[in-house]
């Protein structure tokens, strides 16, 4: 019962960690790359905003929220798998 | 007897909490238009910006006295109780300070592509919070964020360090706020600004003084919804006056096209002869060609430091379960974008409408004589906020003969729209929400870490509830006062402390509380070693580049220094860690324990 247990703790963590880093590359994209090629980007056009600006000021927020709503639905569907929810 | 009644209604608050808050916000909207009928009966602008101080201070006092406590848990945590969508709420109006409601709209006016780091920064942040730390601290169980580290890494030296490095960020940011807090009083109430500083502690306090993180919860819930209003009503009334659509953020790119044009039209050229305190436009709104850079160390700093601000980690304290915090996390972004995503559209349309000539309220290329003449123009100049000069003598206002403070784009938008006082007003008491809520978060931080963590922890574990929470209202007292002082002496810009405590915190802080969670193998020496390391690299560099001794080395100048601390911080870490011995058993059970939601926290009530 304890080994399982202890399994179960160990597996919990490991699809919590994969989470993280999905969730993290996706991060960096919205947050550091993205803005970095701004004025690449401003060669499109959307929603007749510059892309490069649109990202900067609306784009990457909206990402970051969906990101944020994302894992926490993803996580609490890890935590009940596991039965470790709170 | 009493207990049983103060806890019955207690629990009839938290049941209706959505009635009670419904309920002020209606009674806000009606106060609103009593101003307008006000107005149109003739008040004067300064009757109503009185008015709308001290109905929403009032307010707020009711708020902090209703919810005095004589308890560990709702003095420190505000009992565990506070709801995910309300404590998002209390974290917003705790996150989003004067800088972000005054000075952001003005930064993006001013400072163009570089400055939307700051957008991208105090937003991106908070999905290092979510992922990184808000779940597994409020796990743990702790009162403040030097309790995780001291009790994580265990032993005083660590939280000791905790408890400076968190002391030095957060007091850099709250004389900032008491300054913004101190400038809004002046102006409406008409009185000199450090007369103003002093009225604003005293609301600051009423607030947090009774019932600590209780009282602030409440407060912040409440101010979040003045300053929301205070922030979207404005830019909302503005664009539909001037035909720039119901709700102008999805379609201001048009504006975008337009304000380039015009820019290169005018010519972004600096002043003949400058004047201080005030500046012309020279950076172009939308132009990131190689400054790619700039904007991304900005952003970096600002997203590390969101995730080690204790003010804000606290805040994920209160709710009732780790599911919860996450939750709230959520909640706080959202709040927090309706404002950020706003900000730059109200930068636009403002200088849209004071750039582009075949609008009416236009003063660029039009005569020196009229513009001087208008109304709003002579308010501001009369403050020294505000500066016209026809400095080539053609009797034009050129682009680079009108000077303005980047601070007071979003408090002189309404007068510049054209639109009634009874907005002006509202903008103020949105200002000064955002500047108080923010100031009350960072005292209590500041507050419960030397009460909780020096005096309790270390210097007198014996001592009785009663003791400790006398001791956290006088160093609340004191600390206050001690801000207060600093704000009046008028050192920086408002935005210039507030990215310092950004860095500050960064450089010390974001290594060591992620580690913490994140890695198994760190230890006490690695964490001690990472805070010092990180948070004297960083000050060093922050000294050394402010007084020009050296040059900002790769464009990292005083407002980024914590890309210098934040690598030193992580090398000393993980260097020392694996230099020492492995921590002890137990405190790497106590970590596989605050990786799981279920269970009992580390830390029990009331230690």
């Amino acid at each position: 019962m304890a080994s399982n247990d202890s399994d179960a703790r160990q597996r919990h963590w490991e699809k919590t960690r994969n989470l993280n880093t999905i969730v993290l590359i996706l991060w960096a994209i919205f947050a550091i790359i993205i803005p970095y090629f701004a004025s690449a980007l401003n060669a499109f056009t959307f929603l007749g905003f510059p892309l490069g600006f649109y990202m900067c000021v609306q784009g990457s927020l909206i990402a970051f929220l969906v990101l944020i709503w994302g894992q926490n639905w993803r996580q609490d569907q890890i935590d009940d798998e596991f039965g470790l929810g709170d | 007897m009493t207990t049983t009644t103060q806890e019955g209604r207690r629990g009839r608050f938290l049941d209706n909490l959505g009635k009670v808050y419904a309920l002020y916000t209606l009674g806000f909207v009606v106060f609103f238009f009593l101003m307008a009928l006000l107005e149109s009966m003739g008040a004067s602008a300064q009757v109503i910006g009185i008015g709308f101080l001290l109905f929403t201070i009032a307010i707020y006092a009711v708020i902090g006295w209703l919810s005095r406590t004589a308890e560990v848990d709702a003095y420190y945590v505000a009992g565990r109780e506070v709801p995910a969508l309300y404590n998002g709420m209390a974290t917003a109006a705790d996150w989003m300070s004067g800088a972000s409601f005054v000075a952001m709209a003005g930064g993006v006016y001013f400072g163009g592509y570089p400055y939307l780091g700051y957008i991208i920064g105090w937003t991106g942040g908070y999905v290092l919070v979510n992922s990184l730390l808000a779940p597994y601290l409020r796990k743990f169980g702790c009162y403040t964020v030097p309790d995780f580290v001291g009790t994580r890494y265990g032993g005083n030296t660590a939280r000791l360090c905790a408890v400076i490095i968190l002391v030095v960020a957060s007091f850099t940011y709250v004389t900032a706020q008491i300054n913004a807090t101190g400038t809004i009083a002046a102006q409406t109430l008409g009185v000199p600004f450090e007369v103003g500083v002093w009225l604003g502690l005293i609301g600051i306090f009423i607030c947090s003084m009774l019932g600590g993180m209780r009282g602030v919860t409440w407060t912040q819930v409440a101010q979040y919804i003045v300053l929301i209003i205070a922030y979207l009503v404005p830019i909302i009334w503005m664009s539909n006056r001037q035909d720039f659509g119901i709700i102008p953020h999805f379609s201001y790119g048009e504006a975008l096209n337009r304000i380039a044009e015009l820019e290169a039209q005018y010519g972004l050229n600096p002043a003949a002869q400058p004047i201080p305190g005030v500046s012309v436009l020279t950076t172009p709104m939308n132009a990131p060609e190689g400054k790619g850079w700039a904007m991304v160390s900005l952003a970096i700093c600002m997203m590390a430091g969101t995730a080690s601000l204790p003010h804000i980690l606290m805040r994920y304290f209160t709710t009732p379960s780790v599911r919860s915090a996450r939750r709230s996390v959520a909640w706080s972004l959202f709040f927090i974008f309706l404002l950020y995503f706003s900000a730059p559209a109200l930068a636009t349309l403002t200088k849209l409408q004071l750039l582009d000539p075949t609008l009416a309220t236009s003063v660029i290329g039009k005569a020196f004589a009229d513009v001087s003449n208008l109304e709003w123009v002579k308010h501001w100049s009369s403050v020294g906020m505000l500066a016209v000069q026809d400095q080539n003598g053609d009797g034009i206002v050129q682009l680079n003969e009108f000077f303005m403070r980047p601070d007071i784009v979003v408090l002189a938008t309404p007068e510049i729209a054209g639109l009634p006082y009874v907005i002006s007003g509202l903008v103020a008491a949105g200002g000064l929400a955002a500047a108080m809520s923010t100031a009350d978060g960072l005292l209590l931080a500041i507050a419960n870490a030397l009460s909780h963590d020096l005096y309790y922890k270390m210097i007198d574990p014996q001592a009785d509830t009663r003791r400790r929470l006398t001791v956290a209202r006088i160093l609340l007292l004191f600390i206050g006062v001690a801000a207060a002082l600093i704000a009046s002496l008028q050192l920086t810009g408002i935005l210039g402390a507030v990215a310092w405590a950004f860095d500050f915190a960064c450089s010390g802080l974001f290594f060591p509380l992620v580690l913490g969670v994140w890695w198994k193998r760190a230890n006490a020496p690695g964490a001690i070693a990472g805070m010092i390391g990180g948070f004297v690299a960083g000050s060093l560099y922050l000294y050394l580049v402010f007084n020009k001794i050296i040059d900002p080395w790769m464009g990292i100048d005083d407002i980024r220094f914590g890309i210098i601390g934040m690598p030193v911080s992580l090398i000393c870490m993980v260097v020392v860690s694996l230099a020492t011995r492995e921590p002890s058993k137990e405190i790497q059970e106590m970590v596989d324990e605050v990786r799981v939601p279920s269970g009992r926290t580390i830390l029990a009530a009331g230690h």
